[in-house]
């Protein structure tokens, strides 16, 4: 109680972790183990150097960004669009079904278990990866990343589809199950149309996510604008590359300005 | 086909380790206006969503619940085909339950799904006599008027009343209301209760509904069955239900009443006065 009299009268921010010793204890091991990482991590500086002077070759080489080639530019751009509809399109219909699955309130425990799994494995590893993996299995090109961003969509569309469908307002459930409705018809009426916004909204994140993951994909050699602009590097077209980058840059504000409006106007 | 139409026998259930319903047993003839009354927690909802198979009895209970004549659960199992039974059997929530984004018309036709072909219930293609069907519905709601807008767009009261015209389409002979009125105010809860007066006595067909306001049950139904503790403190006809009998009901309920206890002995008349 002897402490609680006015001894100062301005309030102070309780500390985030009460304990003082386990406070400068965090503290210190963090700013310890930075360092100590700093020391043993392999930094060859005099390679670094040398790769400034190359870096500064490579920006004064960009200026001014090329726009010679630009069929090709536009060829690559739509073929990234046609990547990113197409998997848009083939990751909703698949994720669809798998969210239902994956939701612990309209499925049974195996298929939720089954559903749980895909969307994690799904989840477990950066489309990078996945491209890496599919351009070994199918080659290089555009199929590789349309298989990659389905994966992709699967993983990001059906996880919060089924949370939402978790949280849906169970009592029309219960009103049509109660009128004798059979399973399939209740996901139909009482379930879809409670889901409903929440599934376009997603649709459109998940569409401007795959074009931006698209141009990444590209880059390992799963077709679209990642790839011209792989190739552009390759042939130290550096000007050529940097007019690549700025159109991706334009594209991808615009889609997300688009996607963005819709999403707001639908939510 | 029988008198009777709803036959309870045995009925206990268990949330946990606190009994809801114990060993409670009735019969409702066909054509019945039957008020189901008691405190809250007193096992009310429970016992209606039993009717419908929507929650089971207890496992080793020798309970068994009998609609028109079909098993709906024995032994705290769903019997088969109950859910074709269950199309017969109309349901009415306190929270509406309208799928609130579909259209009124839309929200009325639903309750058609369950007594549809298969495939039709699954895309959804309702003929032209459906619609037909479900305008009438409306029309006896007297609701035509806003069968296009959207369902989430309506007054607590008018949803109910879509709500009694879904159950018209299923064409239900037995019409259970859990708690129809009790988040209405006064007219809207007239209306909904007239409604269902009518239907009763227009097309015969039995309602159950639970209410926490004996004076509607006074007004509305012929008999009603009181629940106290998850067993049957009274059944018979409703002028037999009396004052005394009603303080015995709620009396040393204050447990599940918290906000009535704390109110001056003078108040309830007081709020009468006012309301």
């Amino acid at each position: 109680m002897s402490t609680a009299t006015p001894s100062s009268r301005h309030w102070r921010k309780p500390p985030f972790i009460t304990n003082p010793l386990l406070r400068w204890g965090i503290l210190i091991g963090c700013v310890v183990y930075a360092v100590w990482a700093l020391y043993t991590l392999p930094f060859d500086w005099a390679r670094i150097q040398e790769g400034m002077s190359r870096a500064q070759r490579i920006f004064s080489g960009a200026f001014p960004p090329s726009f010679e080639r630009s069929e090709l530019l536009i060829e690559g751009l739509l073929e990234s669009f046609k990547i990113a509809i197409l998997a848009t399109l083939l990751g909703l219909a698949l994720s669809v079904p798998i969210a239902f699955m994956a939701a612990r309130n309209i499925a049974a425990k195996p298929i939720y278990l089954l559903g749980r799994g895909l969307i994690i494995t799904a989840r477990s590893f950066h489309p990078v990866i996945v491209a890496i993996l599919f351009v070994k299995a199918v080659g290089f090109g555009p199929i590789a990343g349309v298989l990659t961003l389905t994966i992709y969509s699967i993983g990001f569309v059906a996880k919060m589809l089924a949370e939402r469908i978790e949280e849906i307002d169970w009592g029309q459930v219960e009103a049509l199950r109660s009128s004798g409705t059979r399973y399939v018809a209740v996901l139909q009426f009482a379930v879809l149309p409670q889901i409903m916004p929440r599934q376009i909204g997603l649709a459109m994140y998940q569409l401007d996510s795959n074009l931006r993951a698209s141009a990444v994909v590209g880059i390992v050699g799963a077709g679209g604008i990642g790839a011209t602009l792989m190739n552009a590097f390759g042939r130290y077209d550096y000007a050529f590359a940097l007019a690549i980058t700025l159109v991706i840059i334009a594209v991808i504000l615009v889609v997300e300005a688009i996607s963005g409006r819709i999403r707001r106007n639908i939510w | 086909m029988s008198l009777t139409t709803i036959a309870v026998e045995h009925l206990s259930k268990t949330f946990g380790h606190s009994p809801v319903l114990q060993d409670v047993g009735f019969e409702i003839r066909a054509g019945e206006r039957v008020a189901l009354v008691g405190p809250s927690g007193s096992g009310k909802s429970t016992l209606l969503r039993h009717l419908v198979g929507l929650t089971k009895a207890n496992r080793h209970s020798d309970s068994r619940v009998t609609v028109m004549d079909r098993c709906i659960q024995r032994r705290g199992r769903l019997a088969r085909g109950s859910r074709a039974q269950r199309c017969r059997t109309g349901y009415i929530f306190q929270q509406f339950n309208l799928v609130g984004r579909l259209s009124v018309m839309t929200n009325v036709l639903i309750g058609r799904l369950g007594c549809m072909p298969r495939w039709r219930a699954l895309i959804g293609r309702f003929t032209p006599e459906e619609h037909e069907m479900a305008l009438r519905s409306l029309k006896r709601v007297g609701l035509e008027e806003l069968a296009h807008q959207r369902a989430n767009t309506l007054s607590g009261g008018q949803m109910q009343r879509v709500a009694i015209a879904r159950v018209l389409m299923q064409d239900a002979d037995i019409i259970l209301a859990d708690e129809p009125i009790a988040s209405l105010d006064p007219r809207s809860a007239r209306e909904v209760m007239d409604t269902l007066q009518r239907i009763n006595e227009e097309d015969g067909r039995t309602i159950v509904v639970s209410l926490h306001q004996v004076d509607y049950a006074r007004d509305y139904c012929q008999r009603a069955i009181a629940l106290k503790h998850g067993q049957v403190y009274f059944d018979g006809p409703i002028d037999q239900l009396t004052d005394i009998r009603l303080a015995y009901l709620y009396a040393n309920a204050e447990l599940d009443k918290p906000h009535e206890s704390r109110f001056p002995a003078s108040a309830p008349t007081a709020l009468r006065v006012a309301g």
